[in-house]
């Protein structure tokens, strides 16, 4: 086993963000599982801070980690209100069904 | 000796349950998944000895946003099957990005992050993390700390908006309107006759009559 190093939280976050990207490309139709998948790789970040200003013995990593989680909490409440708005639009969430704006 | 085993438990179940997150077929069963992921690295969190970040995690992310995800999946009536077409279809793009993406993080650990001017000691010395929390984010983050009230209130005032509905045709009360009655415009003195019976009474006794 040994002892843990700053080596071991960033592999785990490292595995965690490449999850939230891969389920991005692999669940391409519901907006919902995207939602889930950027507060995933938001969470390999935080962790990725948290780690770092453990093992560097400086705080400032903790206080950016609250502010990304700030962040994190209000983009998930903005999108999932466009999402409720969208679905009584439209009925459907399906993000190919999303060309309004023929962007 | 025992932190190392509950080390690689927590990140085993995170990694385990963000993978389920991704490959779930059902959107609920990702949400309880999300959740659990959260759930063990407030565990991680723990043992970087960054309580209150951790503490954070479980109130802000488990208790608000993935019940708010909850909530929405739930509340959306979503046609499953329809959802997981097209999965075995980006699977190969999904997972080349991956691997390329993982190579690439993984290449950067192989040079030799913790360089030499980091300190040994732990964030936690005499102070407890949440004082030290306290005590910086107060003073140095100050500015900081209210711009990200700020975004919260932004994000709240635009939620509330967005999803708020003007439907028709539903009564409701105008305090103004109500308040600005007068007397004259509301109530009105008729005088009666009380020995003639009023027309609309005439009325509706010869419309018995014709039912009987």
């Amino acid at each position: 086993m040994g002892d843990i190093s700053l080596i071991h939280y960033l592999m785990v976050a490292a595995i965690l963000f490449t999850f939230g990207a891969v389920g991005i490309f692999l669940n391409r139709k519901n907006v919902i599982i995207i939602l889930m998948c950027i507060e995933l790789m938001l969470l390999a970040v935080n962790i990725n801070l948290a780690a770092f200003s453990s093992f560097h013995g400086h705080i400032t990593g903790q206080i950016f980690a609250m502010f990304i989680l700030t962040v994190a909490a209000a983009e998930a409440a903005i999108g999932l209100a466009i999402l409720v708005v969208y679905f009584r639009n439209r009925g459907s969430i399906a993000v190919e069904d999303i060309n309004m704006m023929k962007g | 000796m025992i932190a190392p085993l509950f080390f690689y438990l927590f990140a085993l179940m995170t990694v385990v349950s963000g993978l389920m997150v991704i490959i779930a077929r059902n959107p609920v069963h990702s949400v309880l998944f999300l959740i659990l992921s959260f759930f063990n690295s407030a565990g991680l969190f723990v043992l970087l000895g960054a309580e209150f970040l951790a503490m954070l995690l479980m109130v802000v992310y488990v208790g608000a946003v993935a019940v708010l995800f909850l909530f929405v999946v739930m509340m959306l009536d979503i046609n499953i099957d329809e959802m997981r077409q097209g999965f075995r279809q980006h699977l190969p793009l999904g997972l080349v990005v991956g691997l390329i993406l993982i190579v690439e993080l993984m290449m950067i650990f192989t040079q030799d992050v913790s360089s030499s001017n980091i300190l040994a000691t732990n964030v936690s010395g005499e102070l407890s993390n949440t004082a030290m929390i306290g005590s910086v984010l107060y003073t140095e983050y100050l500015l900081n700390f209210q711009v990200a009230g700020l975004i919260l209130l932004v994000a709240m005032i635009g939620a509330i908006t967005l999803t708020m509905r003007h439907r028709e045709g539903v009564k409701r009360q105008v305090i103004s309107v109500q308040n600005s009655r007068t007397r004259n415009e509301t109530v009105q003195i008729v005088s009666v006759d009380s020995h003639v019976a009023p027309k609309v009474l005439e009325d509706s006794r010869a419309a018995n009559k014709q039912l009987k």
